[in-house]
């Protein structure tokens, strides 16, 4: 037998997998144009392809409607043509179909309404963790994998419990989810993502300089990163939503059968339908007290 | 050759050494003398060959008795199958994620653990297994506790102290697995029963025995040590590593525990992950609440304060600040100690909200041309067509029509718990 800990690769090859945001309705008012915004991008994956020939990105595009693969580094190189340029140029041309399609997805779809909606995060993470575990399965000599969100809309309530399947499911694999946020607000769904994976969240000041950014920040692998100081997380905000109101709380009820939060005493679970008895919580005194 | 000397009731508190030889490769091994000595011996040639790989648990035979190896991905998937039923069908009998358990898990570390029946030995297994157990406990139970306590030389020792982090478990544990001497229930239990006496009167009070030893080595009465048990009602329950043992199974009876002995190292998992859900008895017994919980902040960097768990200075943000009383507490979850409020982060409970919301099992389709979703997994874009020389038998979701792997399959189910599809879509997610 080999010596189970032998790699192939060194410790710094990575897959990145970049989950972009692509929603139209935040992109229309951002402060940093979405083709400026798509060259700093290029520019980034293109440094990280140029950091070693055994680098391997992946982009996923999250709409308001769908999510889809827009570039596979991987698939690129398959088929012989090493040109850089060229399919970082595919990569554009099929990201900009991609929102036309989705555009046209969120109109025939009427639920949208004119305010805006969230993009897909959860969808974008679950398609982004499959494809990881594909590599994980790939033998054990694989590149070390993190995900990096772009995102610039808000996050939207509703993906609240597959956003945090998908990030316990990244921590269980040991996968850091990293964030730069494009827009003007932060994201609690992604603080708590980089907080629990142990990725980066970072706001930058001057979004004009993206580039330098994700490049002095994001394209460092994880072994470097024992030995920086990287932007750290702080100020999570670990309080809960009521599910009733969708209120952040920090002090609630919390229902024994399935753990949803209440924000005032329910007499019935709304979530499960349990009927809550009043009179069996604390009998303290019934214990002899033994203590050794 | 499996099941010899197991469920056949060995009478008396010590029982027969009938344990090794259960196993098939053991049969013409009759020196037990060898077997048994502890530490510094030298392995036998055919030990040496398997240590690591036991090759011959991947062969089955087939209708005419010859061997042929095991197809392992099929395998894998209609285990994991079975698996998503069972647990469809205990997701419908709504079992209580909020139930508050004290668990203390006793390893038996006196020298039968050293026995290597099982590969490399079974404190080895045993370590393994209580690793995958723990986090799976900590899923199931999100907000319980854990804690560990050892048996070695006949005296139990406290690993680690009751709480609610895996990691800090599972590091202690693995620190400490050395072997040696007598194995004694009754100093365990005393000592166990000792440390659950002190917690909160709302929480389900369990110990769950890891147990190699045919015997037990005790200074008194163990008799009225599990009558104490009784009377403070702390269920035990036993998994033996060797054979059945009477007073094992008088144990558990008495306190309402389950008492099963392990066959092999994957029987021994299954029947250890059989106690990560809340036993049906408890779940039915505990009456449905609400209960009042805090969700602490993490302090400022700028704060400096003293724990009150720990009583050291600490910075803020090293701790939690209880919203109630504004005291400083290390760990998550834990009960405030000035205002006794239950403190929980809000993804710790999120951390079960999936059994809430599951993920419909996937309908098994073969390949068409011309279906929605081209021909690659819609999760991880590997192509459907031809995966590893097998049928084009791969799975689709009912309600987002998108077709996936085997793989995708199982990891979407397990670990995942959102279908990539569903939550691609603004329309049947919403
Ligand atoms: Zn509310
Ligand atoms: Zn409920
Ligand atoms: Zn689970
Ligand atoms: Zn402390
Ligand atoms: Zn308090
Ligand atoms: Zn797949
Ligand atoms: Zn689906």
């Amino acid at each position: 037998m080999t010596s189970a800990h032998s790699k192939l690769y060194s410790d710094d090859v990575s897959l990145v997998v970049v989950v972009v945001d692509t929603n139209p309705f935040f992109w229309a008012g951002a402060a940093l144009p979405f083709a400026d915004f798509l060259s700093h991008l290029i520019h980034f994956v293109n440094s990280l392809l140029l950091l070693s020939n055994l680098n391997h990105v992946v982009i996923i595009a999250a709409g308001v409607s769908s999510c889809a693969y827009v570039f596979d580094s991987g698939n690129a190189y398959a088929g012989g043509t090493a040109d850089v340029a060229e399919t970082l140029g595919k990569a554009s041309r099929k990201m900009e179909e991609f929102i036309k399609q989705d555009a046209r997805e969120t109109a025939s779809n009427g639920t949208v309404a004119d305010g805006g909606a969230a993009s897909l995060f959860s969808g974008a993470l679950s398609l982004a963790l499959c494809y990881i575990q594909r590599i994980f399965r790939s033998g054990t000599r694989h590149p070390q994998p993190r995900i990096l969100c772009l995102q610039g809309s808000p996050d939207g309530p509703e993906q609240y419990v597959a956003v945090m399947n998908s990030i316990f499911s990244a921590q269980r694999s040991m996968v850091p989810i990293d964030t730069c946020i494009v827009g003007t607000q932060d994201s609690a769904f992604l603080q708590q993502a980089s907080y629990i994976t142990g990725g980066v969240y970072m706001k930058p000041q001057e979004l004009s300089g993206l580039f330098q950014y994700l490049a002095a920040v994001f394209a460092t692998d994880l072994h470097s990163r024992t030995f920086l100081r990287l932007p750290k997380t702080l100020g999570v905000d670990f309080r809960a939503s009521c599910f009733c109101h969708k209120k952040t709380i920090d002090m609630g009820y919390v229902c024994s059968v399935c753990l949803s939060i209440f924000c005032k005493y329910h007499k019935k679970c709304s979530t499960c339908g349990s009927e809550f008895s009043r009179v069996s919580m604390p009998d303290l005194n019934s214990l002899p007290d033994q203590r050794q | 050759m499996y099941g010899v000397g197991v469920g056949g009731g060995g009478g008396g508190f010590n029982a027969p050494s009938t344990a090794s030889g259960r196993r098939k490769n053991q049969e013409d091994d009759d020196d037990d003398e060898e077997e048994e000595t502890g530490d510094g011996r030298v392995l036998e040639a055919w030990e040496r060959a398997y240590a690591d790989d036991r090759s011959w648990e991947a062969l089955q035979e087939d209708e005419s008795g010859l061997l042929r190896p095991i197809d392992t991905k099929n395998l894998v998937h209609s285990q994991y199958r079975r698996r998503l039923l069972l647990r469809s069908a205990a997701a419908a009998a709504r079992i209580q994620k909020g139930l508050i358990r004290y668990l203390y898990i006793v390893i038996d570390l006196s020298k039968a653990a050293s026995e290597m029946d099982y590969r490399p030995s079974r404190m080895a297994v045993v370590a393994k297994c209580a690793e995958a157990f723990i986090r799976e406990f900590f899923d199931q139970n999100p907000l319980s506790h854990v804690g560990l306590v050892t048996i070695k030389d006949g005296i139990s020792h406290r690993l680690t102290e009751i709480g609610g982090s895996p990691e800090s478990q599972i590091n202690a544990l693995m620190g400490k697995l050395e072997c040696s001497g007598d194995s004694s229930l009754q100093n365990a239990l005393e000592l166990v029963n000792g440390y659950l006496n002190q917690i909160p009167s709302y929480g389900h009070k369990e110990v769950l025995f890891l147990y190699s030893a045919l015997n037990t080595c005790d200074p008194g009465d163990i008799m009225e040590t599990i009558e104490k048990c009784k009377k403070s009602k702390v269920r035990c329950s036993v998994i033996g590593l060797a054979a059945e043992i009477f007073i094992c199974k008088h144990l558990c009876e008495e306190t309402g525990g389950s008492y099963t002995v392990a066959l092999d190292e994957s029987h021994f998992k299954e029947l250890l992950l059989e106690h990560a859900p809340p036993s049906p008895a408890i779940a039915e017994y505990a009456a449905a609440n609400l209960i009042k919980m805090g969700f602490p902040q993490r302090g400022a960097e700028d704060l400096i304060s003293i724990c009150s768990c720990h009583k050291k200075i600490k910075s803020g943000a090293e701790g939690y600040i209880c919203p109630r009383c504004k005291v400083n507490v290390c760990e998550l979850p834990t009960e405030c100690r000035t205002c006794g409020l239950t403190l929980v982060s809000s993804p710790h409970l999120a951390r079960s909200y999936h059994h809430l919301f599951p993920v419909a099992p996937f309908d098994e389709v073969t390949f068409k041309l011309g279906q929605k979703g081209g021909q690659n997994c819609f999760g991880c874009q590997q192509s459907l067509i031809n995966t590893g020389g097998q049928s084009n038998i791969h799975v689709c979701c009912p309600k987002c029509k998108h077709h996936f792997c085997f793989d995708c399959d199982i990891y979407i189910h397990e670990s995942l718990h959102n279908c990539p599809g569903c939550e691609s879509q603004r329309s049947s997610s919403r």
